[in-house]
């Protein structure tokens, strides 16, 4: 593939994958009303098309034409570096993340992966793409605390200490949880990661049994999910507190804190830091989905066209499965108080998170 | 080609950025100067073809050390400094040693300039994060775990000094 081929799809995979995720994240925000809305025995928006599926089209006019306020006495420059810092980084995590294995066009076989490439006949991707993610959510950690600070107001000062102060903490558990995975996996490249969960099928003899005509014995007993549920759980807490979400939403406590960090913005600033927190749950989600659930693997049938589509589509329902988990607890669950999200995070999910490691490295130890 | 390009686009990057560090009045303009020496110096790492350190320098320095540097202003609420005259000392001293430094490193790249081999970013995996590992856990066990024993015993003093005040 020479330079300008390359360029070429390179860029045509950012402006999908962007143009997905925002969509994505506009119908994340109806689907939480909605569900919210009938855990509260209340119908949601419906007045805006059928259903209401074109309230977050409504929501999105408006965001553009409110007027853009900038209060005084802000510290301009920072005020507005923020929320385009929060929402850069929460983009830049999608550009590793891998959506499925690779399709053929015009003699060219493309990944699905905007930073993943082929070559020689074989796929390959960043090997450090986990890191890569870690990064970009520790910098992100940037635009919520400079958003607090640059507004100049006690309310945004005080949700953003709270957020970074959260995110520091569980940002340790975070990692420590997925060590386990890199032990067993012996890769920090997600698609090796991915590719690790399921039989190798050297030759079509040599696959397990299909049961049903699909063969569910291919991928599932492999998940990681079996042999680090703990750190699952880990990871899942930890994450819930990165993203900022019910139960460990006290940067945005509204009955302390106004709206926490971003009490100052308005219009399309506002909107940002907002697609930034869905496009956080959707980077845990797929995270989620990637190391614990077998990524884009499911079982595969139908017509070769079904069968080229069916690996997005499972990714995509894995996701959708946790997304749907954040907004189950937003409607189920109270909020902690700030003592015991502090005791939790440092006295309880990191020792876990360390007996993880060093039972799971016995165990490796022991089988090598 | 696009190495070199990137590699000067970086260069730049960073040297902007301590200059600014020094020239900024208000302590989070200084900080976040930093950060962006410490991302740009992470790009210069991957271009050298060290990943895992490029890596662990974007979530260690700019991304922890950092944000703790903010934080600490944020809390503190520290304003903008007062910038004095400066010393005569400084002065005197100052110029002086700056000329003589620069003009020693000059000096050394210039009359060596011939014995300089090229950079070659070898496709092997000479800083893939296995071969670290192999070395922190073969050859370098010891001063590794001394480092991690140090900085446990200047955690546990910062504890006890917090302690002492509350």
């Amino acid at each position: 593939m020479d330079l300008k081929t390359y360029i070429l799809v390179a860029v045509i995979k950012i402006a999908l994958v962007v143009f997905i995720m925002l969509t994505g994240v506009a119908y994340t925000t109806l689907l939480e009303r909605k569900v919210v809305a009938r855990i509260q025995n209340r119908w949601g928006p419906t007045r805006v098309g059928p259903f209401g599926l074109l309230q977050p089209l409504a929501d999105g006019v408006k965001f553009i034409l409110k007027e853009d306020l900038v209060p005084s006495n802000v510290h301009k420059g920072l005020y507005i570096l923020a929320p385009m810092l929060a929402l850069a980084m929460s983009l830049v995590s999608f550009a590793i993340i891998p959506f499925g294995e690779s399709i053929s066009i015009a003699g060219l076989t493309i990944p699905l992966q905007i930073t993943g490439i082929h070559q020689e006949g074989a796929l390959s991707d960043i090997n450090i793409g986990l890191l890569i993610i870690l990064g970009a959510t520790s910098i992100g950690v940037y635009g919520v605390a400079l958003a607090g600070w640059s507004s100049n107001s006690k309310y945004s000062l005080l949700g953003s200490l709270r957020a970074s102060a959260q995110m520091i903490s569980y940002e340790l558990a975070l990692g420590l949880s997925l060590v386990g995975i890199l032990l067993l996996a012996g890769t920090l490249s997600l698609r090796g990661i991915v590719d690790q969960q399921i039989t190798p099928c050297l030759s079509p003899g040599n696959c397990p049994q299909p049961w049903f005509g699909i063969s569910l014995f291919r991928f599932i007993p492999h998940w990681y999910i079996f042999p680090q549920i703990i750190a699952f759980f880990i990871y899942l807490m930890a994450a819930y507190a990165e993203t900022n979400r019910i139960p460990f939403d006290l940067p945005e406590a509204e009955t302390e804190l106004v709206a926490g960090y971003h009490t100052e913005y308005s219009a399309m600033k506002f909107a940002m830091f907002f697609m930034a927190e869905y496009l956080n749950m959707f980077t845990v989600g797929c995270l989620a989905t990637l190391l614990f659930f077998g990524g884009w693997h499911g079982p595969l049938f139908g017509p070769p066209l079904v069968q080229a589509l069916l690996p997005v589509f499972w990714f995509a329902l894995k996701v959708f499965f946790f997304i749907f988990l954040y907004i189950w607890i937003r409607g189920t669950l109270p909020r902690f108080r700030y003592d015991q999200l502090m005791a939790f995070g440092w006295k309880f999910l990191l020792p876990l998170a360390i007996a993880n490691i060093i039972v799971t490295s016995f165990i490796v130890a022991w089988r090598a | 080609m696009i190495h070199q390009v990137l590699f000067i686009f970086f260069g730049v990057i960073c040297v902007v950025g301590a200059i600014n560090l020094l020239a900024q009045r208000h302590p989070i303009n200084s900080a976040l100067s930093l950060v962006l020496v410490m991302s740009s110096l992470a790009m210069i790492y991957l271009l050298l073809g060290a990943e895992f350190v490029a890596a662990v320098q974007v979530i260690v320095y700019a991304g922890a050390i950092m944000v703790l540097f903010v934080f600490v202003i944020m809390l503190l609420n520290a304003g903008a400094e007062e910038r004095g005259p400066g010393g005569r000392v400084a002065l005197m001293l100052g110029i002086p040693a700056v000329i003589v430094l620069v003009g020693t490193i000059a000096w050394t790249l210039i009359s060596r300039s011939q014995q300089f081999g090229e950079v070659k970013i070898s496709p092997s995996d000479f800083g893939a994060t296995s071969n670290i590992a192999h070395l922190l856990f073969t050859d370098f066990l010891l001063p590794f775990e001394i480092t991690s024993v140090l900085i446990l015993i200047a955690i546990m003093g910062a504890v006890v000094l917090g302690k002492k005040e509350g």
